[in-house]
């Protein structure tokens, strides 16, 4: 019995006794961006600014429902999503704050951020329509909405509308068409698919090469990630896509943010919008089309080799906050329209 | 004279009060307030979602949950009674093995099974591809089981949580008096009608606890469902929370699940209210298993293969693939806290879910009386609920005392407190406990309703203490339960992951989030090397579990 006293015991006792970290030369950051796609640059940040970061990561929605239960004594200074309806909605509960900076509203275009300075974005994620070339004349594409065209009968993959992804891009067809419209498209659209939705972006793609279908919508940087993998059938899978820039006649294709919105009541307000800054900064830009694949949020700062390939193309420029506003309806449309 | 009147007032109330049944419904009250947090979500309107989602998804919710629980029920039956029996009843080559081998597959947590099968079997993957390149054929020409399926979300399900099945009916056919199946082969019955008319009815109790975890895990199962496409209440769960962005309608589908639950356990407990399960000796001779042919014995050892193979050696192989080959992700300094802290995390929380379920169900046991029991079987309710959801219920109670406190010592003395509990390992175990203690009561009383109460009654007679009846009866005779509920919560805590995301304190990451991380952004490969982490750490209690168990059965009291 008492080895499973020291067993069960020391631990709990170390636990409690965790030093509370409370240094003024630090910011702390949930994060909805992963630790594998944060970490590195705010190693960086750190090395550069002697400023600690304490990283919490975890899923937008469970670490907004955090920082309210929280309250004010929330040790949160800043929070990180991948995309802007999440942004929108911290706002709206009411724990963000208004950053003046006139480097940030310089540097981050007036689409890509609140108008009222909650909140910025970080980086660009842009979902193009992938096809298989040699099967796909690209020149038979033209935007979103002409997916429901006949040819397409059978041919489409796309992920379940319990994705984010595919619930900001309906939510930016509201926006564009209307609920009435967008709608009967939603109802079109899903007769075309070539298999019930399944699987993530990159399943999409992987079904595509396989013959199972020949179009499949998904954000880039999925595809710039499965070209540099190092599984040969990825990358293999990857090089027979083309991506093909919808509704360039139009709004333009569909992009969404990562973003960043500081907490009302930051205890570190200087340091962590020295933070914000650094993650605009021109190296961190270039780091997100580097490592990930993502779109810099500066015009200024040059995307990557892989993305530069892929073509100069315009982005649908709805301000992001409306895509978290018409969120909610967006998928009550998908639910009707039997998207699964 | 106050005293007398009060006390005449307690003995006239229908149950009896004293300080041990006072202290269990304290505590079990205190562990049920997550769950009770997202029942009072209840009493909240949610306005018209509930129209929306009546008119379209609710009923797919339903039927899928509905369909996901028999086909995991069917598989988990069918898998671990069947191996439970044969690896305690019989004999034939390699029974020594899957003896503790068939508790492997419970390391690998559903979601990672369901991804290496999907790069094996999927319409992109290898083996379906070689088919293609074989023969010619192309999209559509052929048909190949989709694993992407809800009969294959059953089928991963159930082939990691058989082991649940697998573990109880063991330890209750281990248990099992000897004298009983000989009576059975005296009388002229067969290995299959002592089997079926003797054994498994006496082990029933044990393979409906073991059964249950398996269901309750199935209802909160989000990551393999959500991967596969398939809507279930889980799903709509988090679809309604997220991106309906209604926190109360969601909750109120998790209350909604937990009623069916609920329900369900009461239904199984009414079913053999008259029944009892002690054995009326605890003499126990040295089993003679059943001598098998070599053709069964051939059956016996391909179904224990079949069990290990597809639970255990095909998705593990898998990882080991990816991890040496296509993985960019490598051994690090880091990964090496990882390991420390979910080993810490899981100790911690195994050993106190243990001692809880010990306390709670000597009370449930000596002090039966309703409200015992009402709040024991309501602090055990937090299995069936999804991890994110118990996770809220955790963190708005702790917060909202964190905050108090807060206030009042602001108010009193000048200083602020803080976040007193909220954000640290404390918050983080007790979700644990909140959330696996279902799974070490099932455990401790499915061990305890093995020793007959008048056992205590002759020891008492005899002029034994109470406390030398625990140490001297009944420790022996539950040791293995204890060891196996233990080891189910240390495995399940290694596992664990939208508790540990949300709650966890800064900087503080475990094998499990890791792993999530890169499975969720798609990196299959790279998230190999956690999962494999995972559950080459569980493996070795899992060992030393089993061979606790084969011991226990020759330590019996004297």
């Amino acid at each position: 019995m008492s080895i499973l006293t020291k067993f069960i015991l020391a631990p709990v006792v170390l636990s409690l006794l965790l030093p509370v970290v409370a240094n003024a030369d630090e910011v702390n950051l949930y994060s909805a961006r992963k630790e594998k796609l944060i970490k590195p640059l705010l190693d960086r940040f750190t090395q550069e600014t002697g400023i600690e970061v304490n990283l919490v990561t975890g899923k937008a929605d469970a670490l907004l429902q955090r920082l309210q239960s929280e309250g004010r004594n929330t040790p949160a200074d800043l929070l990180i999503t991948t995309d802007a309806g999440r942004l929108h909605r911290a706002k709206a509960a009411g724990v963000t704050q208004a950053v003046e900076s006139e480097l940030l509203n310089q540097l981050v275009p007036g689409n890509y951020r609140d108008p009222e300075g909650h909140w910025f974005g970080l980086s660009l994620r842009a979902r193009p329509i992938l096809y298989v070339k040699g099967k796909v004349d690209p020149s038979t594409l033209s935007s979103y909405e002409a997916l429901i065209d006949p040819q397409w009968k059978g041919r489409i993959c796309i992920r379940s509308s319990g994705n984010i992804y595919n619930q900001s891009l309906v939510a930016s067809m509201i926006e564009a068409n209307g609920v009435e419209a967008t709608e009967s498209w939603a109802k079109s659209f899903v007769k075309q698919f070539a298999r019930p939705p399944k699987g993530g972006d990159r399943d999409q793609i992987k079904a595509a090469a396989a013959g199972l279908c020949d179009i499949a919508v998904a954000n880039t940087y999925y595809l710039a990630g499965m070209l540099k993998s190092k599984d040969q059938a990825q990358r293999q899978a990857a090089e027979k896509m083309g991506v093909f820039w919808p509704n360039q006649a139009g709004r333009g294709a569909h992009v969404n943010i990562s973003g960043a919105a500081l907490i009302k009541t930051a205890k570190h307000k200087q340091a962590a919008i020295k933070l914000l800054e650094f993650l605009v900064g021109e190296s961190a830009q270039a780091w997100y089309a580097e490592t990930n694949g993502e779109y810099p949020v500066r015009s200024d700062v040059a995307a990557g080799e892989t993305l530069q390939a892929w073509g100069k193309f315009s982005m649908d420029g709805i301000n992001l906050s409306r895509l978290g506003e018409l969120n909610p309806e967006a998928l009550k449309l998908m639910d009707r329209a039997g998207w699964k | 004279m106050q005293l007398v009147s009060d006390k005449r007032l307690l003995s006239r109330l229908p149950f009896r009060i004293n300080g041990w049944s006072l202290g269990v419904i304290s505590i079990a009250l205190l562990l049920a307030v997550p769950v009770l947090v997202v029942l009072g979500y209840l009493l909240e309107p949610a306005g018209e979602v509930w129209e929306h989602l009546a008119a379209t998804v609710l009923q797919d919710y339903v039927i899928n949950s509905l369909l996901l629980m028999v086909g995991v029920a069917i598989g988990v039956l069918l898998l671990g009674v069947s191996t439970a029996w044969l690896t305690s009843m019989c004999q034939f080559p390699g029974r020594w093995l899957f003896e503790w081998a068939l508790l492997l597959p419970m390391a690998i947590p559903a979601y990672i099974i369901a991804y290496t099968y999907t790069g094996l079997f999927d319409f992109a993957g290898p083996v379906q591809t070689l088919l293609r390149e074989l023969t010619g054929w192309g999209y559509g020409d052929y048909w190949f089981p989709e694993i992407r399926s809800i009969e294959g979300a059953a089928l991963m399900l159930a082939l990691v949580l058989y082991p649940y099945v697998y573990l109880l009916s063991r330890a209750a056919f281990m248990g099992q008096s000897i004298c009983v199946l000989d009576v059975s082969r005296t009388l002229g019955n067969g290995p299959w009608r002592t089997f079926f008319m003797v054994a498994l009815p006496l082990a029933r109790p044990a393979i409906v606890a073991g059964l249950s975890l398996a269901l309750m895990e199935t209802l909160a199962d989000y990551g393999t469902v959500q991967y596969f496409g398939v809507s279930t209440f889980t799903t709509g769960i988090f679809r309604t929370w997220y991106g309906l962005n209604n926190a109360a309608a969601a909750a109120q589908l998790s209350a909604m699940l937990l009623l069916v639950v609920f329900t369900l356990i009461l239904i199984e407990k009414g079913s053999r209210r008259q029944a009892r399960y002690h054995h009326t000796t605890q003499r126990h001779q040295s089993l003679t298993r059943f001598q098998l042919t070599r053709l069964q014995s051939f059956m016996a050892f391909m179904i224990c293969f079949g069990a290990l193979f597809f639970g255990f050696l095909l998705p593990a192989g898998q990882l080991l693939w990816w991890a040496l080959t296509t993985a960019e992700e490598s051994l690090d300094g880091r990964f090496l806290s990882l390991i420390t802290h979910s080993l810490a995390l899981a100790a911690s929380a195994s050993g106190l879910a243990l001692l809880l379920a010990l306390f709670l169900s000597y009370g449930k046991r000596q002090y039966g009386s309703w409200p015992v029991v009402l709040a024991v079987r309501t602090a055990g309710m937090g299995y069936a609920i999804p991890g994110t959801v118990i996770a809220i219920g955790v963190m708005i109670p702790f917060a909202a005392f964190d905050n108090a406190l807060d206030d009042w010592m602001r108010a009193q003395f000048g200083w602020s407190t803080g976040l007193l509990l909220s954000g640290t390992l404390v918050a983080l175990i007790f979700a644990y406990l909140v959330r696996f203690l279902a799974v070490s009561l099932q455990t401790v009383e499915a061990g305890l309703g093995k020793i007959r109460p008048t056992m205590d009654e002759v020891a008492l007679s005899m002029g034994v203490g109470s406390r030398e009846i625990i140490h001297r009866v009944h420790m022996p005779m539950l040791k293995g339960s204890l060891m196996t509920a233990l080891l189910l919560v240390f495995v399940d805590v290694l596992k664990e992951l939208p508790a540990t995301l949300i709650l966890r304190p800064f900087n503080y990451n475990t094998l499990a989030v890791r792993a999530y991380e890169l499975a969720s952004d798609e990196r299959l490969a790279d998230a190999s090397y956690a999962s494999l982490t995972i559950v080459a750490v569980g493996i070795l209690p899992v060992i030393l579990l089993s061979r606790s168990i084969t011991r226990s059965r020759h330590a019996e009291p004297t």
